[in-house]
């Protein structure tokens, strides 16, 4: 069995307006070294070990986890405990 | 004339179409499930807001994989009209009918109040009863209605007159103030705002209700 990490972000050119919300808030804590904080989404997978496996991970990731117009992804695949 | 409002788990404003279209212009229609696989007999196609699917993963996304979606993209691929509101316009730029894509409110805040619209384009389906740049008061109510497109996306509506709807004062932060956009054919229309809330003077205004005269009108006129 494979665990399978995806994490999902904005494009940098689509304004996070999350992320600086939190960043204005983290500054009010008197953090005032925090210059970005970027919000995004993380999905676990669980999967049977098979050949096309990346491949249907990135078709998974294209048509359903993220929208490509404002989203990029990456993803880390390890084994399941 | 026969129209489908589709409803999906979560949609609310279903039923204020499903009046739009019987009291405010007096034609035929009928609500459709998500689970349907068929919409044979209908005219065209109206995809109310609300919230499908809770917003679960990002709003509209889920919907695209309904059992009721091909026959919309069958409906925008041979012609007929699609309209879209608000979740319906995420629904929309979900499934690639219409370019871009809404995300959240550049201010984070969801915003519900009427609001004050230009028509940019009145030689469509959805907006010929409209005079060209006339300025129309609409509701809208939305937490993730800032229309997003690249520079490229953005050129090529400009060149090709689909930008439909622009707001006069940029409420959420739209690229261009963009409320409403078409596809290049013309016969698929996604906006955020809610015209199916403007039909009578005592709601506030009943600048929508010339959205579906011009439907009818166009069809008419088609057929």
């Amino acid at each position: 069995m494979k665990l399978v990490k995806v994490y999902v972000t904005l494009k940098p050119s689509v304004l996070d307006a999350q992320g600086e919300a939190i960043k204005s808030a983290i500054q009010t804590m008197d953090y005032d070294k925090v210059s970005g904080v970027h919000m995004g989404k993380y999905f676990e997978l669980n999967f049977e070990d098979y050949p096309d496996l990346e491949k249907d991970i990135d078709t998974i990731c294209d048509n359903l986890l993220t929208n490509p117009n404002i989203e990029t992804y990456r993803y880390e695949i390890m084994e399941a405990e | 004339m026969k129209f489908a409002v589709v409803n999906f788990p979560g949609s609310n404003c279903d039923m204020d179409l499903y009046y739009a279209i019987k009291d405010g212009i007096k034609e035929e229609v009928e609500l459709v499930d998500y689970r349907k696989t068929s919409l044979a007999g209908f005219d065209g196609v109206l995809i109310p807001g609300g919230f499908s699917y809770g917003d679960y993963l990002r709003s509209g996304a889920i919907a695209v994989h309904a059992p009721i979606i091909s026959e919309i993209v069958r409906f925008a691929n041979e012609g007929k009209f699609v309209l879209g509101i608000c979740n319906g316009f995420q629904i929309l730029t979900e499934l690639h009918l219409l370019p871009g894509a809404l995300i959240q409110n550049e201010k984070s805040r969801f915003i519900c109040e009427t609001v004050t619209l230009q028509v940019m384009n009145n030689q469509t389906i959805f907006t010929n009863r409209y005079t060209e740049n006339e300025k129309i008061r609409i509701p809208v109510a939305h937490g993730e209605g800032r229309y997003y497109c690249d520079e490229q996306t953005l050129e090529e509506l400009k060149a090709n007159d689909q930008i439909v709807f622009r707001y006069d004062e940029n409420i959420n932060g739209s690229v261009d103030q963009i409320a409403g956009v078409m596809n290049r054919q013309g016969n698929v229309l996604g906006m955020m705002p809610h015209p199916e809330r403007a039909l009578e003077d005592i709601v506030g205004s009943s600048d929508g209700l010339k959205l579906f005269q011009s439907i009818i009108n166009q069809v008419r006129v088609n057929n």
